[in-house]
């Protein structure tokens, strides 16, 4: 049976956040936490190949208590069980430890019930780096199998998955081994209205929670604030686009005072290093 | 396969949480279900929360409950275009434990209010709307609603779905409401650091006051302005019949414009900035306008029941006792075995014996009274604010000269004795 783990973030909700325009960060009480898009995507990937091939949906996430509202989401979904680890350790994690206390609770949860497929979003909104999934490929020595838009085929028996994965100017499809890791972009599916059977049993449910203390071979020195490498050198908020011009009239008439206008700024048009003909 | 619970409760306010918090208290299965995001994202009050009613609920609430500022003033102003007179009392028995009443914002009130009910042991679905009651030989036995498997059972369903209450009207216990039955209100929330509220306001370090606003607020429409003090925002609004604002041909936003721009307001909210806007229906037909509030297997509670009484801008205090007196009828019930429209009656005696009822019966003629002579709002009180002018202009005239001036502003004879009627009318309606 095919048991796939599904790792997600709750996010603050960018498309409202706020930025303190003194201290250049996010102003986290402006914006609710919802579980972040892409990751919806994911979960919902999960219960689709679950129902095409039986087998059950584990997810999977780092955070605060309050995160539990993400599982919750999640349960909506369609998702079986509910993972959290949770830990002042784990706090200011950058991919890099956020990528290891994950593989982690991953070598513990294939204790319970062996992970033939880790399934993430394609990145976080908050983060915008898609570099956690990978990550958790790497360490787990899985193949990462990134912009992944549709599962074509998964065969649990011999081992192997068959997708399509987007590129710039149309796809490819691949084939893998198993276990492998995905990173799914959003149009792979469209989450539905999620069933009332669902909802009570997202209301009713309480998740697995993991301190650092009930993970395995845990280096202490790698997680959170110890583990992350990363240096944020400067934080901003991009400054709004503003003046610009309206063009009015029909569509005829738009057209062509816009080819007026670039005719009229050849600039535009040249070529960095080329001679402009 | 389609759950059953023991009662299901349509709607997170007030009215919904009291009752599914007393039911979830006495160990019975209870299922809550709202519409919004989740409870408090689509409710709204202009934001006086009255302490006794939650109290009666959850005891020394104000020690954890996300509340805005205790109220210690209530004015009243009654305004003419550029002029107002103002009563008020302030107290400071009431800036201390167990205060009078509140200011709150209903987004954190109610998340945190079906916060409490939930660790009693309701449950609560988001994001569900009930279609329609499910009615099986006359009764209610569950609700509809509008998620894949979303039928569900109960023994009894307890309706709290505000103003509108589409599923009481469905089940035939009320008609749609005409204009004069509803007001709409619309509201902002302005922001505006504490020092300035409190220094513009004559107030103590959290301590509140609210203002309410008569006249020239409304355009002299029925209805009424409120101005309160929240944390850091003010609260401002204006209510109005919607039968007022369709005879007059005025937009809700443009007398909240029209307010935010009065020479009695403006001083208070300048350089505020509007960081929210919210517009609701409330229901001010009155005890007239009360639906059928127990039937086979369902009850109808809070403003789906129509229990407002506009006069005292009081509401969600009624909604919480109805939710409460709902929630005892339940309990009985269960304990009989018996859901039928006689059993579950045990809730209407309740709610109609108590000051809910009573005060729906004391003021059931006051709207459409008001509503039937507007003379009250578009012409006595402009009239008493050019008293008050007169009378306190120290220009020479003798004071009994003045009194005589403003005898003879009244009008003709026969308008003197129209005031007097309308003042006796006044008093009857609301006596």
């Amino acid at each position: 049976m095919l048991h796939i783990v599904a790792c997600i973030k709750q996010v603050p909700d960018t498309k409202i956040i706020k930025m303190n325009p003194k201290t250049n960060t996010m102003d986290r009480a402006s914006a609710p936490a919802i579980l972040n898009p892409y990751d919806a995507h994911a979960v919902e990937e999960a219960v689709r190949l679950k129902k095409r091939y039986g087998g059950t949906v584990s997810v999977l996430t780092m955070g605060p208590p309050p995160a539990v509202k993400a599982i919750k989401k999640c349960i909506e979904i369609g998702a079986d069980e509910g993972y959290m680890i949770s830990d002042r350790a784990f706090a200011g994690a950058d991919t890099l430890a956020t990528s290891y206390a994950l593989t982690k609770a991953i070598e513990k949860i294939s204790k319970i019930k062996s992970v033939d497929l880790i399934i993430c979003g394609k990145m976080t909104i908050d983060g915008d780096t898609g570099q956690v999934g990978p990550g958790i490929a790497r360490r787990l020595d899985m193949p990462p199998l990134t912009s992944v838009n549709k599962v074509k085929e998964i065969n649990v028996e011999e081992g192997y998955a068959v997708v399509h994965r987007k590129l710039e100017d149309g796809y490819e499809v691949i084939q893998s081994t198993m276990p492998c890791l995905m990173s799914v972009e959003k149009e792979i599916n469209e989450v539905p209205y999620s069933s009332m059977t669902n909802m009570l049993k997202a209301v009713r449910y309480q998740p697995i929670i993991w301190a650092v203390a009930d993970l395995e071979d845990v280096e202490r020195t790698q997680l959170g604030l110890k583990g992350s490498p990363t240096i944020v050198s400067k934080v901003w908020a991009p400054a709004k686009p503003s003046g610009g011009e309206m063009l009015e009239g029909d569509v005829s008439q738009q057209t062509e005072q816009l080819l007026n206008i670039l005719l009229e700024k050849k600039e535009l048009f040249a070529v960095k290093g080329g001679d402009g003909s | 396969m389609s759950e059953k619970f023991d009662c299901i409760v349509v709607g997170a306010g007030p009215a919904g949480i009291s009752c599914a918090y007393e039911l979830a208290k006495a160990g019975v299965n209870v299922l809550l279900i709202e519409r919004g995001e989740y409870p408090g994202s689509k409710n709204v009050m202009g934001g006086v929360l009255y302490r006794k009613m939650m109290e009666d609920v959850i005891p020394e609430f104000w020690k954890e409950a996300p509340l805005e500022r205790p109220i210690v003033e209530q004015r009243f102003m009654m305004m003419d275009k550029e002029s107002a007179i103002t009563v008020g009392y302030k107290g400071m028995e009431w800036g201390q434990e167990p205060y009078n009443n509140f200011t709150v914002l209903r987004a954190k009130f109610d998340q945190w209010f079906a916060s409490k009910a939930v660790e009693q042991g309701a449950l609560l679905v988001n994001e569900t709307v009930v279609l329609e009651c499910i009615v099986e030989d006359g009764k209610v036995v569950g609700v509809r609603t509008d998620r894949p498997d979303g039928d569900l059972y109960a023994d009894v369903v307890v309706l709290a779905d505000g103003v509108n209450s589409l599923l009481a009207k469905s089940l035939g216990f009320h008609k749609e409401f005409r204009p004069d039955e509803v007001a709409l209100a619309t509201m902002e929330i302005i922001k505006l650091d504490k020092k300035t509220i409190e220094d513009r306001f004559n107030l103590e370090p959290n301590q509140g006051t609210t203002i309410e606003l008569f006249g020239d607020a409304t355009k002299g429409i029925l209805g009424t302005g409120f101005l309160y003090t929240n944390k850091d925002t003010l609260s401002l609004g204006v209510g109005t019949l919607l039968s007022g604002l369709i005879k007059h041909k005025i937009k809700p936003y443009e007398l909240l414009e029209y307010v935010k721009n009065h020479p009695m307001i403006r001083p208070y909210i300048t350089g505020g900035e509007p960081v929210e806007y919210l517009a609701h229906m409330i229901p001010e037909g009155g005890y007239k306008s009360m639906p059928k509030v127990a039937g086979d297997g369902v009850l109808v509670v809070g403003d789906a029941a129509q229990l407002v009484n506009a006069i005292h801008r009081e509401g969600s205090n009624l909604a919480m006792k109805s939710g409460q007196f709902a929630a005892e009828a339940v309990l009985l019930a269960k304990e009989r075995g018996d859901y039928s429209e006689a059993a579950l009656n045990h809730y209407k005696t309740k709610l109609m014996s108590s000051f809910v009822g009573q005060d729906m019966k004391k003021y059931k003629d006051s709207t459409h009274h008001f509503d039937k002579f507007p003379q009250y709002f578009d012409k006595y009180i402009p009239m008493a604010n050019k008293a008050m002018s007169q009378m306190f202009t120290v220009d020479g005239t003798s004071k009994w000269d003045k009194q005589k001036k403003i005898w003879r502003d009244v009008g003709t004879a026969r308008e003197k004795m129209k005031l007097a009627r309308d003042a006796y009318r006044a008093w009857k309606v609301m006596k």
